[in-house]
């Protein structure tokens, strides 16, 4: 029941560093990170933090999406890299197969309903119900699903920042057990006021651009975006010329705080090794491990101590390219998935902007220069978050 | 792949200790939960911390792996549409009256979806697979369908899968402004002709395993979703082909159990439907006894599966013909505003 290979057909990216992955590659070949203070988002603390949005109000990305602009933001994004990946797979038209939209979000509509929650809390029948209609993640979804064409299965994932690559594992399955033939999985999270100021709260934010894995490291700098990957069957890919295979995945638990990873990173650890596993790969196969690196205190240390543990015969090249995109939360792992096919496809090891000093607890060291033309077999792509909520996700050539 | 439920736990308008012995009745638009003493499960300094969607979650969940007989589940799997609304509504509030100033941590950590599902795994210390199904009327059936694809892969494991919606005094306000609701009583709610129904919240949890057990309760056969059907006869196709691959037919059905909610465009639908295909099938319902929430077919499942094992059906669930007497099989259809369908077939084991 459970057999076959999933295959990565094709991948769309809308990020702060590009409005499509040709633009997204563009940037980190040109050492050019997204970071800047907030043009669209209206917060007070607009001068404080610097993000990484998508360079475009929502009249425009509304027109690229072909969608009404008072639509979430959220979905806006969502359609725009939904589409790109669809038509980059070169499969045609979306009728033809058993075809299911998973899309992953943290924050659904939540730009709009803090706009209708001005109104409302100054009385409880004000406020345009237009404005919440889309609050809830599997709404943002179905406009898309519904823009898309896809009638067989439309789901939403949120495992907060893992929630990305959770939705390519749940395609991936569909497809192994013969549900569908064809997955577009992702995810998708607009900046919104809720999280910075959540983030904020947490103080996790830098009032600088984010240093991932660096040892001046003081947090990270949240980004908006979205990112799908199109999955599909080996029948369909017969069809086709896919860029690589997704060979293994693992979601594990960290089982240690609701919103810190453990020092040791045993839930990391977990979903790293399973994922090898189920690929049928050693530590030494991995070419590239594209990390979760967010810039954080935490994230980095138990990510870091993780991938020591488990690459202990020598870590392969690895970076965070949130020092690019910033971290995006429930697209993170569609943007990175996307990222990391790529770099099979084309032999791209990304950079990591912003290092400059090694971390002391850590033998490696990421990577600061782009680069084509590397002989990858097998790339990592690793997201880890809140709720303990570890994945990771292998991409093969073959 | 099919599964047993080993365990089950459910936290709802209804006292779980009596019903459906006994059925509690509400008048208004919405139901309460009667809650259980939740000190049993958690702290109780964090008890007041928690919204009550990761209450009833973390009580609901408890209760399924202790009548399961099990104390560390190989997965945890879980759906809400709302995900936790109190702690959002909290935050939000504060963060639009004060200006986004002076917010404090706690209500953003508790309001992020994957929030109960994460609470389990610390509780228990479970490093096994989380996930956090959140779309709508399809969140609890994608993590019963996650659960079945695991077992398929790995038929070793007990997996823990549930859901968990609640009501706030903001959503409330919010959705019945669209019009969702009436006032009624719930022993006349689906006699009541008119459009509307009554809201309600609870949280459902299931221990799903391949092999049956001296604990096991019923069998969860299929699992199946329908998105945005054109007509009650497409829907109605569906219906036949779903239980045509499960090697039955209409008439093989014991228990039709739906979604019936008081509303009349919502029932007519089920009607149109049954006048089709399960015209000599006895119909029940349960929304009368938990409110409407888009994850109310936990209520069902719980039910259903409580029913399957007891050999019997509270007369207050039916809506049409006689309850059956030792029943075989019982399938759930739901559907929220037509635009969402679920199939649950639940079979004697």
């Amino acid at each position: 029941m459970m057999t076959g290979s999933v295959w990565i057909a094709g991948g769309g990216v809308i990020s702060g560093i590009g409005r499509n992955l040709g633009e997204c590659v563009a940037s980190f070949e040109a050492m050019q990170p997204g970071m800047a203070y907030m043009q669209h988002l209206h917060s007070a603390h607009a001068q404080t933090f610097p993000v990484v949005e998508v360079k475009a109000g929502n009249d425009e990305l509304a027109a690229i999406a072909g969608m009404p602009a008072h639509w979430s933001r959220t979905a806006l994004l969502s359609r725009i890299a939904a589409q790109e990946a669809w038509e980059a797979s070169g499969l045609g038209d979306i009728r033809q197969y058993r075809t299911g939209f998973v899309s992953a979000n943290t924050v659904g509509g939540m730009d709009k309903t803090e706009e209708f929650m001005e109104a409302f809390l100054t009385g409880s029948s004000k406020g345009k119900l237009r404005q919440v209609v889309h609050h809830e993640c599997g709404a943002v979804t179905e406009l898309v699903a519904d823009a898309m064409g896809v009638r067989h299965h439309v789901s939403t994932i949120s495992t907060a920042c893992s929630s990305g690559a959770n939705a390519l594992m749940y395609g991936a399955r569909m497809i192994r057990a013969g549900m569908l033939d064809v997955v577009i999985a992702g995810g998708t999270d607009a900046l919104t006021r809720f999280t910075l100021n959540g983030f904020n709260t947490l103080m996790i934010l830098d009032q600088q651009q984010c240093r991932p894995f660096d040892d001046t490291r003081t947090g990270l700098n949240l980004g908006e975006g979205a990112g799908y990957v199109v999955l599909v069957s080996d029948a369909v890919a017969k069809e086709i010329r896919p860029w690589c295979r997704l060979s293994g995945f693992a979601n594990a638990n960290d089982a240690y705080h609701q919103t810190a990873s453990s020092p040791d990173g045993i839930g990391n650890f977990m979903a790293m090794k399973a994922a090898l596993e189920m690929g049928g790969l050693q530590p030494e196969d991995i070419g590239y491990i594209n990390l979760h690196g967010t810039g954080t205190q935490n994230n980095d240390s138990s990510e870091g101590l993780a991938i020591s543990r488990l690459f202990a015969g020598g870590v392969p090249p690895a970076s965070s390219t949130k020092s690019f995109t910033g971290h995006t939360l429930g697209a993170s792992g569609g943007i990175e998935a996307v990222f990391s096919a790529l770099a099979l496809r084309d032999g791209i090891i990304y950079p990591n902007a912003n290092f400059s000093v090694q971390m002391r607890e850590l033998a490696f060291s990421p990577v600061t220069a782009f680069s084509r033309g590397n002989n990858l077999r097998n790339v990592m792509s690793n997201s880890f978050g809140f709720g303990g909520n570890c994945s990771s996700l292998v991409f093969s050539k073959e | 792949m099919k599964a047993f439920i080993q365990g089950a736990g459910c936290v709802s308008a209804q006292d779980s200790n009596v019903f459906p012995g006994e059925v509690r009745n509400y008048e208004g638009d919405r139901l309460p939960v009667a809650d259980p003493d939740y000190k049993q499960w958690i702290d109780i300094k964090q008890i007041r911390r928690m919204g009550r969607a990761i209450k009833m979650g973390v009580a609901a969940s408890h209760m399924s792996l202790e009548s399961a007989g099990i104390k560390n589940p190989d997965a945890i799997i879980m759906g809400t549409a709302y995900g936790c609304l109190a702690d959002t509504g909290v935050f939000l509030q504060k963060l639009v009256t004060q200006q986004e100033d002076m917010l404090t941590p706690t209500a953003f950590i508790q309001s992020t979806h994957n929030t109960v599902a994460g609470q389990i795994a610390l509780l228990l210390g479970c490093h096994a697979y989380n996930n956090t199904f959140v779309h709508g009327a399809f969140s609890l059936e994608n993590a019963l369908q996650d659960s079945l694809l695991l077992l398929a892969e790995d038929p070793s494991r007990n997996i823990l899968a549930g859901a968990t919606d609640e009501i706030t005094d903001y959503s409330h306000t919010i959705l019945r402004r669209f019009g969702l609701y009436k006032n009624a009583h719930t022993s006349e709610l689906l006699q009541s002709q008119s459009q509307g129904t009554m809201a309600g919240e609870g949280a459902a949890f299931f221990v799903l395993s391949a092999g049956k057990g001296e604990h096991s309760i019923a069998q969860l056969t299929a699992v199946d979703m329908l998105y945005r059907p054109a007509s009650e006869a497409e829907t109605a196709e569906h219906i036949r082909a779903f239980l045509q691959r499960n090697g039955l037919q209409p008439a093989d059905v014991s228990l039709l159990l739906t979604g019936r909610n008081g509303d009349t465009t919502n029932d007519r639908y089920y009607e149109t439907v049954e006048q089709s295909m399960f015209s000599n099938t006895p119909v029940a319902a349960f929304k009368h006894f938990c409110g409407e929430y888009p994850t109310a077919a936990a209520f069902g499942v719980w039910l259903a599966a409580g029913s399957l094992r007891r050999g019997s059906i509270p007369e207050e669930a039916m809506v049409k013909g006689q309850p059956p007497v030792q029943p075989e099989r019982i399938l759930i259809w739901n559907h929220h505003h037509a635009k969402h369908h679920s199939l649950i077939l639940l079979e004697k084991c």
